[in-house]
């Protein structure tokens, strides 16, 4: 027992943690849905190359199952001690295209790599693995082009690997080559995982400013200015933000924003915490807390219902945008103060099918695709998990990619697309993909033709850095 | 070593009944755990006990103590939950 004097008990209270702050804690997880939404382990494949195939996918297994394999265990324990949930443990690799240019000749041959990965993510427990990858924001190597062109086949022949494309940067321009060419990826992922809802696309991210250090999927990777291995960890916390915007109705937005920032700041400390015990324990190095708010399928875990609790009738409705910019911007700046090193994608993300509040606003008629894309201009990632009619040509899809990289190319942000055309669908009916990829309403896309601007081939020159309009 | 010197958080959660904190004080002791400190209030109707405990003398890790003490709340029909000290000062101090 403690004890202590009476002009002790300020001090005294402000050390010793109290029964309400751990009340709220414990709240926040068990009705709120705090959680950490993933750890995931970079590891640099860098050391793998080789110019047989078999040798090659064998040093790639030999080395993700090496230094993973404590990562799932280490992932339960951390859970379990501290009592907060960590929904995934995932695993993102070196671009393949990179690695797997001096074996392969062939789309064929990379498919070997996906299933490679595919089997080493099933060894090490990890429920999704990154990094089925090329980066191609100005040019194509012929291995980056064999990768392009093998996605259908490995994202139909397997469950757990994801891929991306970064097919644009600030710096470089937009390799408009490449989004064409991706436009026709994704179309035929969508034939290749037919039977399986269009399935293969939900695991496919177009970026443009890819981050190196991205921890969610299906756009993680690890980049080559990352070290051998890395832990990143993924927070999240929607409902945590719109449980304390609850107690804050009809505030001025000096205290709206307050609360979200004080909110953030807490959500992120759990992240900072648990990630710095991972690297601990596994003895990996510490990389970043990505402070983006997640959504799930589930309800009370939406963004919508944040942008809701601000005063939208519903999400889409005019001032959506102004309501996603305030939420991220206040996210960041609660969460920068909470953990010493922040990277990744950060920022509100706005997956249509994971999140139930957006949803219900596309079954309403209050949310189009346009709208969506305005507010990707104020948030990270882009447009992402939307259901479209199997019917979209790829033109229009490499259209839509074109426009969201444009966003992300002149306004110096990361910015990506995950369409899904499902084939067989059309607007009106419903997707669904199960567990966190949630389901989805296929919605309306401007069937107008962009197919003379998309054939032009070629690349859009890099932006000004000037003159900021 | 740092891993021992951290404190554990165990919390009380549910109806009010006879012998709750007996119960839980006894398995501590039983598993050399030390109570060092003890609070408890009335929540939105609840029962809410918290104990700040040190754990670097018990030959139990922690997480098999989440499960015991998970056990014991089940048969009591409380919910009882062990959770490392930092869980909650990081979230509540800067």
């Amino acid at each position: 027992m403690k004890i202590f004097l009476p002009e002790c008990t300020e001090f005294e209270d402000f050390l010793m943690i109290n029964i309400f702050e751990v009340h709220e804690t414990n709240t926040m997880i068990e009705q709120e849905k705090l959680d950490v939404r993933t750890i995931t382990m970079g590891i640099s494949l860098l050391d793998c190359g080789d110019s047989n195939l078999d040798t090659l996918n064998q040093n790639i297994y030999d080395k993700i199952t090496h230094v993973a394999k404590n990562l799932v265990s280490v992932g339960r324990d951390i859970e379990r001690e501290y009592g907060i949930p960590i929904v995934n443990k995932r695993i993102s690799v070196t671009p393949i295209a990179l690695i797997g240019g001096r074996a392969c000749s062939s789309p064929e041959d990379f498919v070997t790599i996906a299933q490679t990965l595919e089997r080493a993510a099933k060894t090490t427990q990890v429920n999704f693995l990154g990094g089925y990858s090329a980066l191609v924001s100005k040019g194509m190597t012929p291995a980056d082009e064999h990768l392009i062109r093998s996605i259908p086949q490995a994202l139909a022949s397997t469950e757990r690997v994801c891929s991306s494309v970064n097919i644009g940067s600030t710096r470089t321009g937009i390799n408009m080559d490449a989004v064409k060419l991706m436009g026709e990826i994704v179309k035929e992922t969508a034939v290749a995982t037919k039977d399986n809802s269009s399935m293969g696309c939900a695991k496919l991210v177009i970026f443009c400013n890819a981050p190196d250090d991205n921890p969610f999927m299906a756009g993680a990777f690890h980049g080559v200015t990352e070290g051998d291995t890395v832990i990143h960890v993924g927070v999240s916390g929607p409902g945590v933000v719109k449980h304390a915007l609850e107690g804050v109705r009809g505030e001025n937005f000096e205290v709206l924003c307050e609360t979200v920032k004080k909110t953030a700041f807490k959500v992120t400390r759990a992240g900072q915490l648990v990630a710095k015990e991972a690297s601990e324990r596994l003895g990996v190095p510490f990389g970043i807390v990505d402070l983006s708010l997640a959504p799930t399928p589930s309800v009370g875990d939406s963004v919508a219902e944040i942008l809701e609790e601000m005063g939208l009738e519903s999400v889409g409705a005019p001032g959506s945008t102004a309501a996603l910019a305030l939420l991220n911007d206040q996210v960041k700046k609660g969460g920068v103060m909470a953990s010493s090193f922040v990277g990744g994608l950060s920022g509100a993300f706005l997956p249509v099918s994971e999140d139930q509040g957006m949803i219900d606003a596309v079954n309403r008629g209050a949310l189009t695709i346009e709208k969506l894309e305005a507010m990707t201009c104020v948030c990270s990632v882009g447009l992402d998990m939307i259901a479209i009619p199997g019917t979209t040509s790829a033109a229009t899809i490499s259209g839509i990619i074109a426009d969201e990289a444009a966003i992300g190319m002149i306004n110096q942000k990361t910015t990506a697309v995950r369409l899904i055309p499902v084939i067989g669908k059309d607007v009106g009916d419903t997707v669904e993909f199960g567990g966190l990829l949630g389901h989805a309403p296929i919605q309306r896309v401007n069937t107008f033709s962009c197919e003379a601007f998309i054939n032009r081939g070629g690349r859009i020159p890099a932006p000004i850095h000037s003159f900021k309009n | 070593m740092r891993q021992t010197m951290k404190k554990t958080i165990i919390t009380v959660v549910g109806t009010d009944t006879v012998g709750i904190i007996a119960k839980v004080c006894t398995y501590l002791a039983d598993n050399k755990v030390n109570v060092e400190d003890i609070s408890q209030t009335i929540i939105q109707g609840y029962f809410n006990m918290m104990m700040i405990v040190d754990t670097s003398k018990s030959p139990k890790q922690v997480g098999e103590m989440v499960t015991d003490l998970e056990a014991i709340g089940d048969e009591m029909g409380l919910k009882i939950r062990c959770q490392h000290e930092d869980i909650f000062t990081r979230m509540h101090r800067i």
